[in-house]
């Protein structure tokens, strides 16, 4: 452990969580304008420093500060430890889920300008994995986090004296851990192909392979649907459905404690946007794209090679890697903003009786598929 | 192996530093004028029976005991899955047995009325 | 050792007492239920009305009988145009009188646009609280275009106040018929959007069919009449069976539903949107000249402006229907529209001179609403925001 790599580490975070943190952000004024290209709106739009009013981004730091001088109450009967610990609760995972997630290859300080001739990575002094951690069990750290969601979401719901709120929870709980099964069954299927249960080896798997997309499909679409129940949006937004509770477990909340639970579901579209890439858009991968530059290798064409410099082919996976997630973010707003809500016992079916025996029957087929290639 | 989850150690003090952060900031920021109705718990502007020490439906327990006996049964299925390639044949029958299992295990839950919510 | 029954053994929950409005999201601020719950499932629902109770019938006393005009915009406030239209009726029976035809066939014109306004409302807020919030957009806007027609006629939005006993406040402005086709067009269009988003919908489906549901015998016995009752299968419809203005001169259909659960509902009320659409096309082909008013001679409508400020016989009649209001034999009578939730009826008392002895309202949704209990009844907490929301419980109308 050198002072490189501690540094590294510092600023990959402090990256990281700017990523996300902005990307939150940004989500309240994408939710807002793709809602209202949708919805033939124009969207908010009135906010403004002085002349420039910049397509309604600066909404953002209004709703911040609106937030940061409102009043936070607790309510009088409420367990005031639980329901201050609650959001924070909630916040946390979200923010450290990313840590084991590569969102981009090995960057080589030493040989930014250099061709890549040897191989996928450089390893060097000076290289450095753009991932936070690298751990052999990457992907179970990922599900451990996320599976620690729910709390947040049950304290903050039993903890506020309130009814509708304890249904919110009660929602969120059963909601949450139903879904979570399925989360994990589908994932078992892409360990399988990809043989590791590291996430830069999957990433890496798929650059020289295929997308996980391709050779697990029914797996994204369980996936997909998992990750959005348990980010609790519509149409699997139960735990707070305004129309029937109101708000659900953060119907005490108010200022910035609201703000976190808001925030942090909105980062969750984020970072389900950045798993989904990782497991299965093939991460920073970005189609003929190699190591040492451009291959262009059709069929009854011509292999055409661009080498490019390091430095360039890192920044243009780093660029890929980015607009998979905003794809899979596109690809949630849009469901959001079409489907209506679930009710609870429908909810469990879907759950119980049919995505998980869809994942279980996922993971046999892909085994015995395997088995019989090899 | 301490290096490499030094960095997991470092964004979780990281993570939590920020929540409490946030946490920290609106809870200074904002003015603190409690009055008694503010502080009644809402409920669409009637008075409240309370909630203190209500007995729940025993059905979103089952849900909960489902959780735990599913995704522990789960995790065993991660060593395998990263270990398919060493196990050969006999860990893939192993497997799709435990899986039956399982699977049997489900249709019994559904059929004994586990997740129905209606009598 | 001693022996149990399985159900001896349950220990039951505490059922949890929720009040769900008068101020929740879906009560639309004017109901109140009381709802008694077993984890999600309801118990019993109570439903208490009568948060926007303002005392129309005994206001109605106060004034002439045309400044009850006023008060009947603020009944069912989706559909302001058919409450002025059923009180004038019902007051024009009493006097016997039967305006020019060309005054009928505007207000069938202008009554339909209303009543393609509240369904879109209630279709939209219904869509809404099921979390499809396109919907509830699309049908809004649907609904602002004919709003600004509205407008354009009567001068306001909501609060039309715009017809008269014996006649209209005005005619349709220039070029009026040809605007009111364009947003008729762009109005099933955003319908037809709607339906594509919602009818073949799977989560729309499984949260509306066979939710709500109710036999035509249970429907009628409460009373209902409207889009509700003929979600159940009974094609009743006071426009088709007991005709009044011009509607037996026009070809439309009544669309049944065959359920009578909330998507029966819910396409019903699409459907009558079309079926406007056409009595609006026919009427406007067909809309005859002519006066809009009852003759000034009857004593019934403010006299022409001219002539009351050139003769002294008109100035006398001014004066005396402002100040004393139109004088309304003695009698009563009951008179009943197809309004947008169904029958709307006015049950009007004179006893000679120029102000009502009493006005009463049979609200569509009063009698609508009495079968919600028993609609959710057993159900799971989140089927009553269907349920109540194709209902279309109205607070001004309900609670008047």
């Amino acid at each position: 452990m050198n002072a490189f790599f501690v540094w590294m580490t510092v600023a990959k975070i402090v990256a990281f969580v700017l990523f996300i943190l902005t990307g939150g952000a940004l989500m309240v004024w994408v939710e807002r304008r793709l809602s209202a290209m949708m919805q033939d709106r124009v969207g908010p739009h009135r906010a403004n420093l002085g002349r420039f009013r910049l397509w309604g981004l600066i909404h953002i730091l209004a709703d911040g500060l609106k937030m940061m001088v409102k009043e936070d109450f607790i309510p009088r009967r409420a367990d005031r430890l639980l329901h201050a610990l609650a959001p924070i609760l909630a916040f946390f995972p979200v923010v450290v889920t990313f840590a084991v997630v590569p969102f981009g290859p090995t960057l080589d300080f030493a040989h930014l300008g250099a061709v890549n001739h040897e191989g996928p990575l450089f390893s060097g002094p000076w290289a450095t994995t753009l991932q936070v951690a690298t751990i052999d069990v990457g992907l179970l750290f990922v599900l451990a986090i996320a599976g620690t969601g729910v709390v947040g979401a049950v304290l903050a719901g039993a903890a506020s004296d309130n009814r509708f709120s304890l249904l919110g929870s009660l929602r969120a709980a059963s909601q949450m851990i139903s879904y979570e099964v399925t989360l994990g069954a589908s994932l078992v299927g892409c360990i399988l192909v990809f043989g590791t249960l590291r996430i830069e080896q999957m990433v890496l798997w798929q650059h020289q392979h295929v997308w996980g997309i391709l050779v697990q499909p029914l797996a994204f679409l369980l996936f997909l649907v998992a990750g959005i129940a348990e980010s609790k949006r519509v149409p699997f937004d139960l735990p707070e459905g305004e129309s029937e509770i109101v708000a659900g477990y953060f119907l005490e909340y108010s200022g910035m404690k609201f703000a976190m639970f808001f925030l942090g579901e909105l980062m969750e579209i984020v970072v389900l946007a950045i798993l989904l890439t990782v497991f299965f858009l093939g991460g920073w991968d970005v189609p003929f794209l190699f190591a040492d530059g451009l291959h262009v290798d059709l069929p009854f064409l011509d292999t055409w090679v661009w080498n490019w410099p390091h430095g360039v082919v890192v920044l243009v996976q780093l660029l890929g890697f980015t607009v998979k997630v905003g794809a899979m973010v596109f690809l949630q707003m849009a469901l959001r903003w079409t489907l209506p809500r679930f009710r609870y016992d429908q909810l469990m079916d879907l759950g119980w009786k049919v995505l998980l025996p869809l994942s279980l029957g996922n993971i046999a087929v892909t085994a015995v598929v395997l088995a019989a290639l090899r | 192996m301490a290096t490499a989850y030094f960095p997991i150690l470092l964004a979780l003090a990281f993570g939590l530093f920020l929540a409490v952060a946030v946490w920290m900031l609106g809870h200074f920021t904002g003015p603190k004028n409690p009055t008694r109705e503010k502080l009644i718990p809402y409920e669409c502007g009637s008075e409240t029976t309370g909630t203190g020490g209500i007995r729940l439906s025993a059905k979103f327990f089952v849900t909960a005991i489902l959780l735990v006996v599913f995704d522990v049964e789960l995790a065993f299925l991660y060593p395998w899955a990263a270990a398919f390639g060493e196990l050969g044949r006999r860990g893939l029958f192993a497997m799709l047995l435990f899986l039956a299992v399982l699977g049997v295990a489900l249709l019994y839950l559904v059929r004994k009325g586990a997740l129905r919510w209606e009598e | 050792m001693e022996e149990y029954r399985e159900e001896e053994l349950v220990l039951p929950a505490d059922p949890m007492v929720l009040n769900m409005g008068p101020s929740h999201p879906a009560m639309h601020g004017t109901v109140r239920c009381v709802l008694r719950l077993d984890g999600e499932q309801v118990v019993d629902c109570d439903v208490q009305i009568g948060y926007l109770h303002r005392g129309f019938e005994k206001e109605c006393e106060a004034g002439t009988w045309t400044q009850v005009f006023p008060y009947t915009d603020r009944l069912n406030y989706a559909s302001p145009l058919l409450n002025n239209i059923g009180y004038a009726l019902a007051v024009e029976k009493l006097l016997g009188i039967t305006v020019p035809p060309r005054c009928q066939y505007l207000r069938v014109i202008l009554g339909e646009v209303a009543r393609i306004c509240d369904h879109c409302v209630c279709n939209a807020a219904m869509a809404m609280e099921l979390g499809a919030f396109t919907v509830f957009l699309y049908l809004v806007k649907a609904r602002e275009w004919l709003f600004e027609l509205l407008e354009e006629v009567t001068g306001a939005r909501v609060t039309h106040s715009f017809c008269r006993i014996g006649g209209l406040r005005h005619d349709l402005p220039e070029g009026f018929d040809e605007r009111l086709r364009a947003a008729l067009q762009k109005t099933l269009a955003a319908v037809e959007d709607s339906e594509k988003l919602l009818l073949r919908n799977r989560v729309f489906m499984d949260r509306t069919m066979d939710v709500g549901a109710i036999s035509p015998e249970r429907a009628l016995a409460y009373g209902w009449t409207g889009p509700c009752l003929r979600s159940t299968g009974v094609a009743y419809d006071v426009r088709k069976i007991h005709p009044y203005l011009v509607y037996d001169q026009f070809d439309f259909d009544i669309p049944v539903g065959s359920r009578g659960d909330n998507y029966d509902r819910f396409v019903v009320r699409l459907e009558e949107i079309r079926q406007s659409a056409r009595i609006i096309d026919q009427a406007l082909r067909r809309l005859p000249d002519g006066p809009i008013a009852v003759p000034d001679d009857l004593g019934v409508i403010l006299p022409d402006k001219l002539q009351t400020y050139t003769t002294i016989e008109r100035t006398i009649q001014h004066f005396k229907i402002v100040t004393e209001g139109i004088q309304v034999p003695a009698g009563e009578v009951y008179s009943y529209t197809e309004a947008a939730n169904g029958e709307l009826g006015f049950y009007i008392v004179s006893t000679g001179g120029g102000r009502p002895h009493k006005c009463r309202v049979r609200p569509p949704c009063f009698a609508n609403l009495q079968a919600l209990p028993e609609l959710v009844r057993g159900r799971l907490l989140p089927d009553i925001i269907p349920t109540f929301g194709s209902i279309n419980m109205i607070g001004g109308e309900c609670d008047r």
